[in-house]
């Protein structure tokens, strides 16, 4: 109760900030046209200032001049002012469920328009065809295509792209046609409208955003295919609608539209495959050129983040040059790039390129969103009660019959087929979205007279589609109780489904049988050999054991917290070892933990699709897993302290039971911990250096000790453990100097915080982890 | 195109035994005989020569588990060296999907063979018990194609597994009780919730196969 009150608090704080920029922004406009030319209100103390303000020479100590920032100005506040929308949108956690943000961002469009309109202010040109196609529109479909999931995306790539590019062709024409039909009917005034206007109409109509819907999707966590197809279809749909566009109005400006011959209809046909492949050849050449280019610039980083995105704008500057489908090439390049310039640039420089992207992007669709808005709130609209309602129902209706008909198809060759709950929500979630709009804006006037009634269309669906058809998704989701993902109730479910997935394609590998696994596999095996010896950079190992490296110390950071913590609690007093614990359920959180890792860690063979949110980043794994360490600690900590303060066991220590966790057992002498160290120089192995056989030299030792403590459940354990370290010792190098200095340092002022079994055993696991886990690429 | 060496007596043998049709027999000689480089066994170095095979993490207990007595139907326990054609059908009717002529009784016969198969898979020393560790290697495994991911949590999903599967098949246990390990009647009820028949079959065309795209 409390927590929703203060929601509600903090909703109208943002409110009364969001009011008051308003107010600003408002003050601005309305002053804006007082102001007018430069006069000069000027604050001296001279008196004589009222008198003629035009003609006075005088040195102005405050001058006033709007008009040479207005454009950046205007631009940065609507920029601004957006971004506040979205803060006030995602702390009253229940609307990001409800709708999805564009309706926000069309909110604050049209509020943004509204006082634009009510001030008489002459909106600053941000839009015009030039500005839109080659600034506005790359960073958004530079951001789609890195963040695409690559897994997901090619394993059903043949589904995609058949349902993209004939679902695309479909819709276009079949709105054309259909509107075409419409406007010959005498009695709705729209007789002027010729056919190659209503196929442009079309194409224009039927670039699909679905990105929107796909937040509720994850909300909902519909299955993976789904999310994977509507993906798909928003990234290769932008493309595909531009080219479409561009030969339409390539058509248009031949003179007649009486004069286009069949050779010409066929030169279109050629010339959509000519430019959409070209596009994607293109992509992938720039894609390797400056992932190449990445390998080199390990000193000066810096201006990896600037390759990057050169590099990809260059794509599409090229492309577009030569009239290929810059956007598809741009995707291609971007889909490249991401895997070798990932594993070459510094880290930093991957951040920062993640969020600059995404802060690009972001800026360019609140801009379109923005004028999508002011255009609303103003004068050039023609309404036309037909074509307008038609339009509406001729989208909705050829979405579902495209997406019937095409998945129908596609159906038999799957292997996992779309129900008809899946299709119904896949031609329901047909959201239009700022491409639409953006090329309805820059329709050429000249060529088209009723242009007006073109954008009020537009802006017509796109409202329709946002809000309603966005706001209603969600719901018509769970309604349907389509298939989600199978989250597991158990984790013993989710392991053994998940050996049963490795042993099947194991099985299917054995026996021959093609699967898309092959073809998979035979890509990354060429991969392997050749590309990316040629494009990432040498030395890679390093990196890996180096990013292992700031893991560990960053574990070793909170374990000494925690330790820190421990002390404080009292658990120095309790003698029990041998302790065992009460078979209690995992706590839900526990659980939940668990089952995130096992469902982002588990080597997949049909991998998930991470969340793809447009708006925030995805999170990162390794966030998470330290984030998983911490809570699992402090569960521990939490169970070891209430079993010392509670329970009275004056059990023995050889009883039996450590079941299956290794258990807080209580503190260990500090000669435990000597022994360590004693142990450290004795045996000194060759080769490797400190920590290393510190930690496997322990275990010997420290084992026999353990095992007098209670009853070792598992003899294997023991051989394991030994074994282990044992081989890999040989392979650890310089790497580890450093970090025994700190290793040992930090153990020092913390002789009994650690002794506890369980933490015992962890830590020994981690320096396990430390030589088992690049040994895991060596061994097998 | 069968090989002339298998007599069609055999051969109805072989498939009245394990349950396969005839082209899907010659379907899967043939591929033994490429496994075998044509020998008539096979051994575990053969299993190398499968380059797809490499990227599963549990290779190893796929293999072994190829070789593993107690799935090729014999009495007695441990490990052969080679396999002829006729232990590899074996393993492989493991993997039949289910019929649809198939009565009650011989479905429950299926789905625990099937289970046994598994169950062998996770039991490695062969005690009829899949003991913490025994787990541990497990969930170790699967998470290995993973090398960030720590060892610590591997073990403690497979001691957080554990706990849960003891709940499941002993309800709640007195402060004396051991839980020593999962048994195969546990294992049953643990995949109670499971359908594997329809997970644990693998398609066996009988001609040259054919691409999918999932």
């Amino acid at each position: 109760m409390g927590f929703a009150t203060l929601a509600y608090a903090k909703l109208s704080n943002m409110l009364l900030l969001l009011l008051s920029v308003v107010c600003c922004a408002a003050a601005a406009y309305g002053g804006e046209p007082s102001l007018g030319k430069r006069s000069v209100p000027h604050y001296e103390h001279d008196s004589s200032s009222a008198v003629d303000s035009s003609q006075d020479m005088r040195l102005h100590v405050f001058t006033l001049d709007y008009e040479y920032v207005q454009i950046p100005y205007e631009v940065t506040l609507w920029i601004l002012l957006a971004s506040f929308a979205k803060i006030g949108f995602h702390i009253f956690h229940r609307l990001p469920r409800l709708m999805p943000e564009s309706c926000i961002l069309i909110a604050i469009g049209a509020l943004v328009g509204a006082i634009i309109f009510a001030s008489h202010h002459k909106s600053p040109p941000v839009m015009n065809s030039s500005i839109y196609f080659l600034y506005l529109l790359p960073p958004i479909i530079l951001e789609e295509g890195y963040f695409m999931p690559t897994r997901p995306f090619f394993e059903n790539f043949g589904s995609i792209l058949w349902w993209s590019v004939l679902g695309s062709l479909l819709n276009s024409f079949g709105i054309g046609l259909s509107l075409y039909g419409v406007c010959q009917i005498e009695a709705f005034g729209l007789t002027d409208l010729n056919l190659l206007q209503n196929l442009l109409f079309g194409s224009m109509i039927s670039a699909v955003d679905p990105v929107a819907a796909l937040v509720v999707f994850e909300e909902a966590s519909v299955n993976e295919q789904l999310y994977m197809m509507i993906f798909g279809e928003s990234l290769l749909n932008d493309g595909i609608t531009v080219v479409l566009y561009n030969i339409f109005i390539a058509f248009t400006q031949m003179h007649r539209y009486e004069e286009i011959e069949s050779i010409d209809v066929f030169a279109g046909f050629a010339r959509f495959f000519v430019v959409g492949l070209g596009g994607f050849l293109f992509g992938i050449v720039f894609g390797f050129v400056s992932a190449f280019m990445t390998r080199f610039t390990h000193n000066v980083s810096s201006i990896e983040p600037l390759l990057v995105f050169m590099f990809s704008y260059l794509s599409y500057l090229c492309a577009e040059t030569l009239y290929i489908s810059g956007i598809l090439a741009m995707t291609a390049c971007a889909v490249t790039m991401k895997k070798y310039v990932e594993e070459n640039v510094s880290q930093n420089s991957y951040t920062t390129i993640k969020y600059f992207m995404k802060m690009l992007s972001s800026i360019s669709e609140t801009l379109i969103f923005v004028f999508m808005g002011v255009s609303t709130v103003g004068k050039n609209h023609e309404w036309n009660w037909a074509f307008i309602c038609f339009t509406l129902f001729f989208c909705l209706i050829w979405r579902t019959l495209s997406v019937f008909a095409l998945f129908y198809i596609s159906n038999k060759f799957r292997t996992y087929p779309f129900t008809f709950k899946d299709q119904l929500i896949i031609s329901y979630s047909g959201l239009r979205g700022a491409s639409s709009f953006s090329l309805a804006f820059l329709l050429p006037k000249n060529l088209f007279p009723r242009k007006n009634l073109f954008i009020t269309a537009t802006i017509v669906v796109i409202y329709f589609t946002v809000f309603i058809q966005g706001i209603t998704i969600g719901p018509l989701v769970k309604y349907l109780d389509v298939k989600k993902t199978n989250k597991k109730e158990s984790i013993n479910e989710e392991i053994h489904v998940r050996l049963m997935d490795h042993l099947k394609a194991g099985i299917e590998d054995i026996c021959g049988h093609w699967s898309h696994y092959q073809l998979r596999d035979k890509f990354k095996k060429f991969d392997n050999k050749y590309l990316k010896k040629i494009l990432i950079r040498e030395h890679q190992p390093k990196s890996s054991l180096v990013s292992l490296y700031k893991k560990m110390e960053i574990k070793l950071a909170i374990e000494m917290a925690e330790s820190g913590m421990k002390i404080s609690k009292s658990s120095t007093t309790s003698p029990q070892s041998g302790r065992k614990q009460r078979a209690h359920r995992l706590s839900p959180a526990e659980v939940e933990a668990m089952r995130d890792v096992l469902a982002h860690n588990l080597y997949q063979v049909r991998q998930r699709a991470p969340a793809y949110n447009r708006h925030n980043l995805p999170t990162d794994t390794s966030e998470k897993q330290a984030q998983e360490i911490l809570i699992r600690r402090e569960h521990s900590l939490r169970q070891s302290c209430r079993k010392g303060n509670s329970l009275p066991w004056g059990r023995p220590v050889n009883t039996t039971e450590v079941r299956y966790f290794s258990l807080p057992q209580g503190p260990r002498q500090p000669t435990r911990r000597k022994v360590r160290h004693v142990t450290f120089t004795d045996q000194h192995r060759s080769g490797s250096d400190a920590v290393l056989p510190l930690t496997s030299r322990s275990q010997p030792r420290t084992r026999p000790l353990e095992a007098k403590q209670r009853q070792e459940l598992i003899p294997m354990a023991h051989v394991d453990r030994r074994a282990g370290p044992s081989n890999l010792s040989a392979r650890r190098g310089n790497s580890v100097s450093r970090h025994r200095f700190t290793r040992a340092e930090n153990r020092a002022p913390m002789p009994k915080a650690r002794f506890t079994v369980r933490e015992m055993e962890e830590y020994e696991s981690e320096e396990e982890t430390e030589t088992m886990a690049p040994a895991r690429t060596l061994v097998i | 195109m069968g090989s002339a060496h298998s007599v069609p007596a055999e051969m109805r043998e072989l498939a009245d035994r394990t349950g396969f049709t005839s082209e899907q027999i010659e379907h899967l000689h043939r591929r033994f005989k490429q496994l075998s480089q044509d020998q008539l066994t096979i051994r575990k170095e053969n299993f190398d020569s499968i380059p797809d095979l490499e990227f599963n993490p549990i290779r190893g207990k796929i293999v072994h588990a190829f070789f593993d007595k107690r799935n090729l139907r014999q009495e007695s326990d441990g490990l052969a060296d080679e396999i002829n054609f006729e232990d590899f059908l074996t393993i492989m009717s493991y993997f039949r999907p289910i019929e649809m002529n198939m009565d009650e009784e011989q479905l429950d016969r299926f789905r625990k063979e099937k289970l046994k198969f598994l169950f062998h898979m996770y039991d490695s020393d062969h005690d009829g018990k899949i003991t913490l560790q025994e787990y541990r290697n497990v969930v170790e495994e699967l998470l290995s194609g993973n090398p960030h991911l720590e060892k610590e949590s591997a073990r403690s999903i497979a001691d957080g597994a554990m706990m849960e599967a003891a709940s499941i098949c002993v309800g709640q246990m007195g402060p004396d009780q051991v839980y020593e390990g999962i048994t195969f009647e546990d294992f049953l009820k643990m995949w109670q919730g499971i359908d594997i028949e329809t997970k644990m079959h693998v398609r066996f065309l009988n001609v040259d196969t054919i691409a999918h795209c999932y």
